[in-house]
């Protein structure tokens, strides 16, 4: 039998209709592993003192009227940029430390409305700004699977703390894989939708023309319990899409990928990745074509133009957005900042600067261009394209060190589609070195039903979403 | 394209003009940094855009307006809204002087 941390979201609620275990219990049971995991593994920033409090709630609630919320019930970890009522929010950075919100992010509300309890604030890169949670002003967060290794970022906490199983589900935001490759990194699920699918009032701002909240989770079909949710238009962000979102878990349990056209990337295969990734990405496509998808080579421009066009856009967006934390209003001196985030404010103030504005920012606004229309052409005759979220596996504590392009890097192969902002899941492929590798189901704009299908299609057909004992890795 | 060297002076600017103090160290780092960087970015002249034109937002939405309404529910009452600020003053925000 499983036991409570190991359920999924369905699973979850099936014990509080059979009475196997109350809320409370369930509640209880996660931060019992928390006093005991975090400590070792620097997930959780900062715990909601009231979850006990509200689990009691809801064990009344269903008690009343049964389960009529959609994640009632449901403890979660959330990324520290959301700003979260009564729970301290720091976005991983000293300026913001002791921060306590003065609303809700329009994501957690709409969480807390469907019933979840946030267990607490997770780990992050210092406003996001790196792919290691290395950049944070409160240390890294360590890989569950291997304690010498990174996490992955920037939601390196949230993705651990599925990995270890400290949270049912969790929520994160990315910029440019930071959903992603974290989630690949400690060999969990990760969805990013579409740029203007889920709002941005409450998160922390990044970039703004790229940031989008999304899940990570035990499975797919978790991912798309949360993703009806928290996706829709929002009132309070102008950029978020009336597009209607649709009920993706009716469309997950196909028993096949028949009809479905794939672009397995060949420039996503680097001439530098080791063979045995490759390989795991090589049989994935097999995999996808024994499900009854037809996968077909498609080329891409070079991913390391992503590099420039994703820095550019992403330093100059920094620099506008994080002038606010001027230490007047809220947070401390600017004085506070982390070097990377000084780094990245100081390059955008560059790139924007006079003289250099058209030689940087508006020519990489229009490498942009013909990246989105690459992928629109691609669209026209591939339901998805498919590739390694990651060069490689989970990185050792401390390689970001002397490496300011370190995120980059390790992002090549998804800064193209967050540019074009398109949608797109991770899902475990496999492992080498005992670490786990993550695969991309990147698809076109506003196909989260698609990418969402697909993925859950392959994971349940494979045998690579595991999570560690934690008592023999730690 | 010819190499592009960011100089410290260069870093001294653009961190005044984003109000950021840095160390002696942190200048000659971001200089040579940057240098790198740059080289990095110039690579995209590789790539003709001469047709492209730019995209600085991808969905596309344009003059997303509401009523010209209060909204109730996102006002923040004077004493929450000061509630984070280390100086106030009747109500008020305490700011350095500009002028």
């Amino acid at each position: 039998m499983k036991q409570l941390h190991e359920l999924t979201i369905s699973e979850v609620h099936e014990g509080y209709r059979r009475r196997d275990f109350t809320c409370v219990e369930l509640v209880r049971h996660f931060l019992n592993r928390i006093e005991k995991y975090n400590p070792k593994l620097n997930i959780f920033l900062a715990l909601n003192e009231h979850a006990l409090k509200q689990a009691t709630a809801v064990d009344i609630e269903i008690a009343e009227k049964g389960i009529v919320r959609d994640l009632l019930g449901i403890p979660m970890a959330i990324k520290d940029n959301f700003l979260t009522l009564g729970i301290s929010t720091t976005a991983g950075s000293n300026i913001l430390r002791g921060y306590l919100p003065q609303y809700e992010s329009t994501t957690t509300r709409r969480l807390l409305e469907a019933g979840a309890i946030f267990l607490g604030k997770t780990n992050m890169d210092s406003f996001a700004h790196g792919s290691s949670t290395e950049t944070s002003d409160f240390g890294p967060t360590l890989n569950p699977w291997n304690p010498d290794r990174l996490p992955g970022g920037s939601s390196g906490g949230s993705a651990a703390a599925i990995s270890a199983q400290l949270a049912t589900a969790a929520l994160g935001s990315e910029t440019a894989g930071s959903i992603r490759q974290p989630s690949a990194w400690v060999g969990v699920t990760g969805f990013k939708p579409t740029y203007g699918r889920a709002s941005r009032y409450g998160v922390i701002a990044m970039a703004s023309s790229t940031d989008q909240p999304g899940p990570i989770a035990k499975s797919v079909k978790d991912c798309a319990l949360i993703a009806k949710i928290i996706f829709g238009q929002d009132a309070y962000d102008a950029t978020s899409s009336p597009t209607p979102v649709e009920k993706y878990s009716e469309f997950l349990d196909k028993s096949d990928l028949r009809g479905i056209k794939i672009g397995l990337v060949k420039e996503y295969l680097l001439p530098t990745m080791r063979e045995d990734v490759k390989r795991l990405i090589l049989d994935a496509a097999d995999k996808l074509i024994s499900l009854g998808a037809v996968v077909e080579e498609v080329s891409l421009m070079d991913p390391k133009y992503a590099i420039g066009t994703y820095t550019v856009i992403s330093r100059s967006e920094i620099s506008s957005n994080l002038a606010r934390f001027d230490g007047i209003r809220y947070g401390h001196k600017r004085d506070t900042f982390c070097p990377e985030s000084k780094r990245r404010i100081l390059l955008g103030t560059y790139t924007l600067s006079a003289g250099y504005y058209d030689a940087f920012y508006k020519k990489a606004e229009a490498v942009r261009t013909k990246m989105i229309d690459q992928f629109t052409e691609i669209f026209k005759t591939y339901d998805a394209v498919i590739g390694a979220v990651s060069p490689g596996p989970a990185l050792p504590v401390g390689a970001t060190k002397d490496q300011p392009m370190f995120g980059e890097m390790e992002d090549i192969l998804l800064e193209q589609s967050s540019v074009a902002g398109l949608t797109g899941a991770s899902v475990p492929c496999g492992f080498v070195d005992g670490l786990p590798i993550g695969l991309q189901i990147t698809c076109d704009q506003f196909q989260e039903t698609k990418a969402l299908m697909i993925a859950d299609c392959y994971q349940r057909n494979t045998a690579f979403n595991l999570f560690p004992d934690l008592d023999k890795t730690l | 394209m010819h190499k592009v060297i960011v100089t410290p002076e260069e870093v001294e600017k653009i961190a005044k003009l984003a109000n950021i103090k840095l160390q002696v160290h942190e200048v000659e780092l971001f200089a040579s940094q940057f240098t790198e960087t740059v080289d990095v970015i110039n690579q995209l002249n590789e790539i003709d855009t001469s047709d492209a034109p730019t995209t600085y937002q991808v969905t596309g939405l344009s003059n997303i307006t509401r009523d010209d309404v209060v909204d109730t529910s996102r006002v923040l009452p004077p004493e929450i809204a000061l509630r984070e600020a280390k100086l106030t003053h009747d109500g008020f925000f305490v700011v350095p002087r500009v002028i």
